[in-house]
Formats: structure tokens, sequence, C-alpha cells
């Protein structure tokens, strides 16, 4: 596809703007901003693939790895705001899991250890693993200051922090995989995942596509599990004090 | 009421003492004894205190019942006895010794804390009041005993806690407390939202309970009619302060002190019985 074939479908957001002038609907402001954005990120991101793959050099996989989960990190942490020091655990738990799953997929050798194979399988675990964890944290905020009450009466009762939390950091856990779990099972039935996309309409046969879109299935659905489990294992001490006291993220 | 007057008596029993010139030294029959404590707490942005320099002594089997209006700092004053809150200043002594020298599990059994508004684990009754000896590893011995020290059937244990009224389950709150066999038992209004018989009843086996294990209550209560009834001692707080410390009669007949007799002539809210 030429540039100017692509710059063809600016038409697009084109008409997306005329609606939302004639309809007032206000977002031609976000409209051209998010156009602007995506294609500088994308274009600059496509250069940077561009070069790593080519010089094939581990330091810079590994560079451009760490820029991911730092930058899935920093996204999730917004979602549990008021916990202390949660950047740093969403930053180890979104690391084991990458660090687990690459390991299991390049260890067995299910696949190369080539860039073009790490940095995309990455990007989509770490990315995952960025919405579980905001979905657990924010799930298990909600969940810890929803049942307040059930918590004091188990500390009340001689219980350990770890007692008294634990019903609701699964809750937490289970909630935050849901989506990954639902969307395992309608794939290819409601939509197409990206990568499998890409790869057809890059001409790959839909067989070999699909091997590869079940790979990261399972690679996803295992991770997000993990992250999720190491992240909740790690926050919830941060719900107490060293004294046993409930103390809950403002 | 004669029998618990008489075991203060025998204990010789001193409400509230200034210790502040004797360090070390602690009266060995005080089941809790505060010293000069202080709590403050955030509120929005600023930091309210709302406990100051209090001290005061429960001895061992009395019956105190604490009182004071809304906000006063009743409820903070028992968390700080299991707890669950720690003061910023002075010390809270369980049995002679300061709340953060004992284990923590263990000061919360012996010291029991029973809420205004109890929340139910999930579950049937009989799983209610296992809780507690479940979270040591432990089985309870005899549940339908349990049950009958409170006043309830014991076809009631197969029973949905969750969909019990509210004085049965401030019943099963109390009865899962008493399993862990405290020897304080801490209550905060636990009769206020049940009506007058319901609230009568449960008054009546809490009292019973006292009688036959000698514990000792720190009790809260929003009723001055219930605080005379049942109390040895009367506390009153009033903005984070002691106002008044004296035996249950005298605090009631004869008040000391001004802002008692404002109080107790419901001038300053919240101790309408
Ligand atoms: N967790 C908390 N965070 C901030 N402020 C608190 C907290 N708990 C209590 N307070 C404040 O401390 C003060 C005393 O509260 P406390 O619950 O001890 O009063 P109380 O005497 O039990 O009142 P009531 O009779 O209404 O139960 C109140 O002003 C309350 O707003
Ligand atoms: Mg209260």
């Amino acid at each position: 596809m030429s540039l100017a074939t692509l710059s063809f479908t600016l038409a697009f957001v084109a008409g997306a703007l005329v609606l939302s002038i004639w309809l007032k609907l206000g977002l031609q402001k976000d409209i051209i901003v998010a156009t602007v954005r995506s294609t500088i990120q994308l274009l600059v991101v496509g250069y940077i693939l561009k070069v790593v793959f080519k010089l094939d050099n581990p330091l810079f996989i590994g560079l451009m790895v760490m820029l991911m989960m730092v930058v899935a990190t920093q996204n999730a942490a917004k979602r549990g705001k008021g916990i202390k020091r949660v950047w740093w655990r969403i930053f180890v738990a979104i690391t084991a899991t990458e660090v687990a799953t690459q390991g299991l997929l390049l260890g067995l050798r299910i696949t190369p250890a080539t860039p073009r194979y790490i940095i995309p399988l990455s990007g989509m675990i770490v990315g995952n693993a960025m919405i579980v964890s905001g979905l657990l944290l924010n799930r298990f905020i909600s969940e810890a200051s929803s049942h307040r009450g059930e918590i004091l009466a188990t500390l009340a009762l001689g219980g350990t922090p770890k007692q008294s939390i634990m019903p609701f950091l699964k809750n937490a856990i289970r909630a935050s995989m849901i989506p990954t779990i639902d969307s395992a099972k309608t794939t290819g039935l409601v939509q197409l995942p990206g990568m499998m996309t890409g790869l057809i309409v890059a001409g790959a046969d839909p067989i070999q596509a699909v091997r590869y879109q079940l790979l990261i299935l399972f690679s996803i659905t295992a991770s997000a599990a993990l992250t999720s489990i190491v992240l909740g294992f790690l926050t919830y001490p941060q719900f107490f004090t060293r004294l046993q006291q409930l103390v809950l993220p403002e | 009421m004669s029998q618990r007057a008489r075991n203060v008596t025998e204990s010789g029993a001193p409400g509230i003492r200034h210790t502040s010139s004797s360090s070390g030294d602690f009266a060995t029959d005080a089941s809790i004894e505060f010293r000069h404590v202080g709590k403050s707490m955030k509120q929005g942005n600023q930091i309210v205190p709302v406990l100051r320099d209090l001290s005061g002594v429960i001895p061992h089997g009395c019956v105190v019942t604490l009182v004071g209006p809304s906000g006063s700092g009743k409820s903070t004053l028992l968390s700080l006895c299991n707890l669950l809150i720690t003061p910023d200043e002075g010390e809270v002594y369980v049995h002679g010794r300061e709340v953060r020298e004992w284990s923590i599990p263990r000061l919360r059994q012996t010291v029991g804390l029973v809420f205004q508004s109890p929340a139910m684990f999930p579950g049937t009754v009989m799983d209610n009041l296992q809780y507690g000896p479940q979270l040591r590893g432990e089985t309870l011995g005899n549940p339908k005993r349990v049950l009958q020290s409170v006043g309830l059937a014991e076809d009631m244990l197969a029973r949905d806690a969750g969909e019990l009224s509210g004085g049965q389950k401030q019943r099963i709150a109390l009865a899962r407390t008493l399993v862990n066999n405290p020897e304080v038992l801490l209550l905060d209004e636990v009769t206020s939202a049940l009506d007058p018989s319901a609230a009568r009843d449960v008054e009546e086996w809490i009292l019973k309970v006292h009688e036959e294990r000698g514990t000792t209550l720190l009790w809260v209560t929003h009723s001055l009619e219930q605080a005379r009834r049942v109390g040895d001692w009367t506390w009153l707080l009033v903005d984070g302060q002691m106002a008044e410390v004296a035996p249950t009669e005298e605090f009631f007949e004869t008040p000391k002190s001004d802002v008692t007799a404002r109080f107790l002539a419901g001038e300053l809210g919240g101790g309408a019985s």
C-alpha cells in the first residue's frame, strides 16, 4: 500500500469531521488530535521497529520491551491511586508475566528468538497485563471499601489481614480476568483478532494465521491470570498497617 | 445488679486515676487502662483531634457504660482497646500490658468487639459461629449451646445468616464474639438498632454472660436508661475528653460536673433515651 493510497483514507476522517460540525457534536478537536497522534505514534514505532529488526541486537530488544512495560505500568498505576508504592508492584507483576511467558515461548522454542516475534508478542502480553492490572486494582479497592465491615469483623475476631481480605482479593482477581476469558470465548465469532487480520491481509495462509492467534490467546489467558494473582498478592498488604489495621486507599 | 456492684467494691475500683507521676505502675486488677490517650483523624483536609488526653481505668469484671453526644469519640475509644486503631499519644493497657506489645490476634481474641451494625459473613448461622475458631484452624465444640447463650433456638444453625432480622443478626454477632471466650467485651451500641423489647432481651443475655463468665464490659449506649440499668460505672465523653467518671447511680443522681447535668438534660444532643 502506497502512502498516496493511505492518504485517501483521510477522507473518512474528513467525513467524521463534517458530521461532527454539522451535528454540533463538538468533537472536531478530538478527532484531529486522535488522527495526528495515531499517525505520528505509529509512524515512529514503524521506523523504530524497522531499525530494531534490522539490528537484531538483544540490547535494543530489551530496551523496547522495557519501554513497553514502563508505559503500561504508568497507565495501570492511574487505577491504583491511593495505594502506597503501587507503581513498583505493577511493574513487578507485569515484568514477571512477560518474563515467564516469553521464557516459556522461547525456552520451549515455540517461537524463534528474533525481534520479529518477541516484540509484537510482548506488546500483546504487556498490553493485556496492563488492562488486567487496571481492572484488578480498580475492583480490589471497591471490593475492600464496600466490604469494610466484614474485613473489620474478621480482624476483630483475631483474624490476620490476609484472612480478612482474601475473599475480596479473590473476587477482584476473578473480575479482572473475565474480559480476557470472555473475549477468548467469542474470538473469531464477533471480531477477527488484530494479529490474525494483519497476517491474512499481508497474504498469510489463514490456517497459519489461526495457529499464531491461538498461541497469542493461550499466552494472554495464562498471563492475565499470572499478572492478576501476582499483583493482587503484592498489593493486599498495602491495605494494612504493621499493626494489622485496615487502611483503605483514599 | 447487686452482684455486680459487689464485684466492683471487692476490686476496690477507682474509675479514674492520674498516672502521670507513676510511670511503671498500673493497677494489676485493671482490665483496661487508658493513659493520657490522644488521637487525631483526617477529615477532608484537616486533622481533627478526636480524643484528647484521656485517662481511665476499668477494673476486672466491671461494667462501664460509656455515654456521650454523637461524634464525641466513643467508637474510637473502643477501637483503641483491640488495636483496630493506634493512639497518637499515650498508652492503652489490657491486663497490664500495652496493646502494642500483645500478639495482635491474641489481643483481639481476648478483647472482643461487637459493632453497631454487624456484618454477617456469607453462609449459614453455623458458618458465622464457626468463623472465629476457623481462623485459628480450630473447630467449634458446641454450636447449639452458643446459640442458647444468646437466647436463640438451635434450629437456626442452618439458616442463611444474611436473611435474619436485625435483632437476630445482632445476637449472632454477639455469639460469634463470645465463641472466642473474650475476657473483655466492647459493645458499640449493640441494641440501638433494635426495637425496645428485642433490645431489652439482648441486654439481658449480655448481662447473663457477664455474670456467668465475669467478663469485663465497656458498653457504649445511646440509651441513658440502659446506661443506668446495666452500669457499675459511667463515663461521659464530650468532645473527645472525659467529662465525668462516676459510679453509675451517682452519675445520674448527683452529677458533679455542669456538663453532665446539661448532657442529662438533653442539651448536648445524642443523649436522648
Ligand atoms: N475513620 C475515620 N476517619 C476520620 N474521622 C473519623 C473516623 N472515625 C471517626 N472519625 C471522627 O471522629 C469523631 C469521633 O467519632 P466516633 O465514631 O468515635 O464518635 P461516636 O462517639 O462513636 O459517635 P456516635 O455516637 O455517632 O457513634 C467524629 O468526628 C468522626 O467524624
Ligand atoms: Mg459510634
